[in-house]
């Protein structure tokens, strides 16, 4: 890393008030809900509440949804931001409104799309069972397929920037050395989009994490399957609001801990 | 002019068609540097880029016999190697992976294509950097690196868009010294991009003058430097170039004498004007005058001091006719070849 002098603090003038008050009120607001949650968390049961089979249950679904979600979007979003970010063709634009709609859908109308189209009854669910028997609603691969549906958006948008970022500068160049275009993403592309396709992992996961109003519509809540941490602290606010917060302190234990790790390898700013 | 379509190896024919940028035609032989020279904006670049197929253009291109544009050809299938003005390493590979991707991507084993890859940066002087990322290169290392990633793929067409673009005087000359003779073991045509009169005199055995996307002029480096057609083209060469219909005169800045007064003497060539700059050349002072043309004379730091001159001082000049070269202009340019 370059070091480059300093301006002495103060240098520029004092900053102005008018910025300054906002940010201290905005900094306040976020920290606040976080501190009186880690304040009024019953510790004493949280190693019991961690070794429960429910919670180790809920826990491992989410550990494996999310997973499955970063990797279906490694997978498919990447080639689509590859081909938002670099083939001109008709209609570009509406594919990427269509990406982003899920962006601003509320995530229940969200679960009731895919219960529509993917339901038992649903238009490509009904006929999938009349052919293979095959049910998706209230399966762990509903699970997936509902966070997929959110979190894909946050990471096409992340990596279609990233390509674009370069500009196909680098790829006209492989171009000239006789590359493939496929030569040319394996060898050019993805290694530069590498940043992107890490912090656009993270949102996607992150997304995933916290996903509940899609999961709980088209996957339902049920324990062993299709319970996630979401869904398990939801239902445990009607009964028990000390034990909600005692798992939602596990899982925001889990995720800065996760975060903090990867945060190391690949969310180091320049 | 060589009749005909010519079947032999390595020639280059080609007529350029980007519309409002350029519309150029063209031709050379194998081993031929062609120097293309012009100012910013005639359409240097885009010329080069379109025989690339990076640029969209119309036209005809025909390398070693074999057609660019019919079926048009995309990039990867021109056997060409394009030196970049800002080099445009890939910057997550080492030297040596730059220089061996071209033979990768054509087929080669990783294995097989690391001698050839390291047989080039040592034949450009920087073999014990082949280790090095873009980043932790010189900028003249890194053009190095550049010219040998264009050489490494044994290019049909050597396309060097102003590779000493940006680089120190000192390394510039150096690797201009380089390139010469590394233009001259290349067996395929070099075309080569400068604003730089050197370069076309030092690398070139042939002269392109682009002037608003249109060839100006064509010919060896000494007889464009001594006969220049263009205003862009005698300013690179240090000439006052003036036109008279369809007849050029040329005359060197040393040959101009500067006086405050009217001139009486002999010279009937002579002008009134105002001094736009004065400016070290070599050992004299180079004056630009606003004689409309502007025009150029050379004088001794001690005349100038005499004479008084600086930016906004009204002088006179005149010029012998014995020191002047009249030649003709062409009205249209030939194909060369």
């Amino acid at each position: 890393m370059t070091t480059t002098a300093r301006t002495p603090r103060g240098a520029l003038g004092q900053p102005p008030a008018l910025l300054l008050i906002p940010a201290v009120v905005a900094a306040v607001f976020l920290a606040a809900p976080l501190v009186t949650l880690v304040a009024a968390t019953p510790w004493s049961q949280f190693l019991g509440l961690l070794g429960s089979e429910v919670v180790r249950d809920a826990l491992a679904i989410t550990a494996f949804t999310s997973l499955a979600t970063v990797v279906s979007c490694l997978v498919l979003g990447t080639p689509l931001a590859w081909l938002l970010a670099r083939v001109d063709f008709r209609g570009r634009s509406l594919v990427r409104a269509i990406v982003t709609v899920p962006l601003v859908l509320p995530p229940v109308v969200a679960g009731v799309a895919l219960v529509t189209a993917l339901g038992r009854n649903g238009l490509i669910g009904g006929p999938l069972r009349d052919l293979t028997g095959v049910t998706l609603p209230y399966t762990t691969t509903a699970v997936v397929l509902a966070h997929t549906f959110v979190s894909m958006p946050f990471y096409v948008l992340a990596v279609e920037g990233a390509l674009r970022a370069f500009g196909e500068e680098y790829d006209v160049v492989a171009a000239t050395l006789g590359a493939s275009r496929w030569t040319t993403f394996r060898w050019v592309t993805l290694p530069l989009a590498l940043p992107g396709i890490a912090a656009g992992s993270i949102l996607a996961w992150a997304r995933s994490l916290g996903e509940f109003g899609a999961t709980i519509t088209f996957a339902g809540n049920y324990p062993g399957s299709t319970q996630t941490m979401p869904s398990l602290i939801y239902g445990a606010l009607q009964s028990d609001p000390a034990v909600a917060r005692t798992l939602s302190m596990i899982l925001l234990v889990c995720s800065i801990g996760i975060l903090a790790m990867l945060r190391n390898k690949w969310l180091v700013r320049p | 002019m060589r009749s005909g379509t010519s079947q032999a190896p390595q020639t280059l024919r080609a007529t350029v068609e980007v519309p409002g940028r350029v519309s150029a035609s063209l031709s050379a032989e194998a081993g031929d540097v062609l120097a293309v020279i012009g100012p910013n904006g005639a359409g240097k670049t885009t010329l080069l880029r379109a025989l690339a197929g990076i640029v969209e253009s119309t036209g005809e291109i025909e390398v070693a016999g074999r057609s660019w544009t019919d079926p048009p050809l995309p990039i990867r299938e021109r056997r060409i190697g394009l030196v970049f003005q800002d080099q445009a390493l890939f910057p997550h590979l080492s030297a040596q992976d730059n220089v061996a991707f071209g033979l990768r991507s054509r087929g080669v084993k990783r294995s097989a294509a690391s001698q050839p890859a390291k047989d080039w940066l040592e034949r450009l002087g920087i073999g014990h950097l082949a280790s090095r990322r873009p980043r932790e290169l010189s900028g003249g290392q890194a053009q190095r690196v550049a010219i040998a990633r264009a050489l490494a793929t044994e290019p049909e067409l050597l396309l060097l868009d102003e590779p000493f673009a940006g680089l120190d005087v000192g390394v510039a000359t150096e690797l201009r010294l380089e390139l010469a003779r590394h233009l001259a073991a290349y067996d395929g045509i070099t075309l080569l991009v400068t604003h730089h009169a050197l370069d076309a005199l030092t690398l070139a055995n042939r002269v392109l003058v682009l002037d608003e996307g249109r060839v100006a002029q064509v010919g060896t480096p000494t007889d464009v430097a001594a006969r220049p057609h263009t205003e862009h083209v005698a300013r690179l060469v240090g000439l006052n170039v003036l036109r008279h219909g369809d007849r050029f005169s040329a005359f060197s800045p040393t040959a101009v004498t500067v006086s405050l007064a009217e001139p009486t003497g002999s010279a009937r060539l002579r002008w009134h004007g105002r001094v736009l700059s004065v400016v070290p050349h070599g050992e004299a002072l180079r004056v630009l005058v606003d004689a409309e043309p502007q025009l150029l004379a050379d004088v001794t730091p001690a005349a100038a001091a005499e004479l008084g001159l600086m930016a906004g001082a009204s002088v006179w000049l005149a010029v012998k006719e014995t020191a002047v070269e009249t030649y003709a202009a062409p009205t249209r340019v030939e194909l060369p070849g």
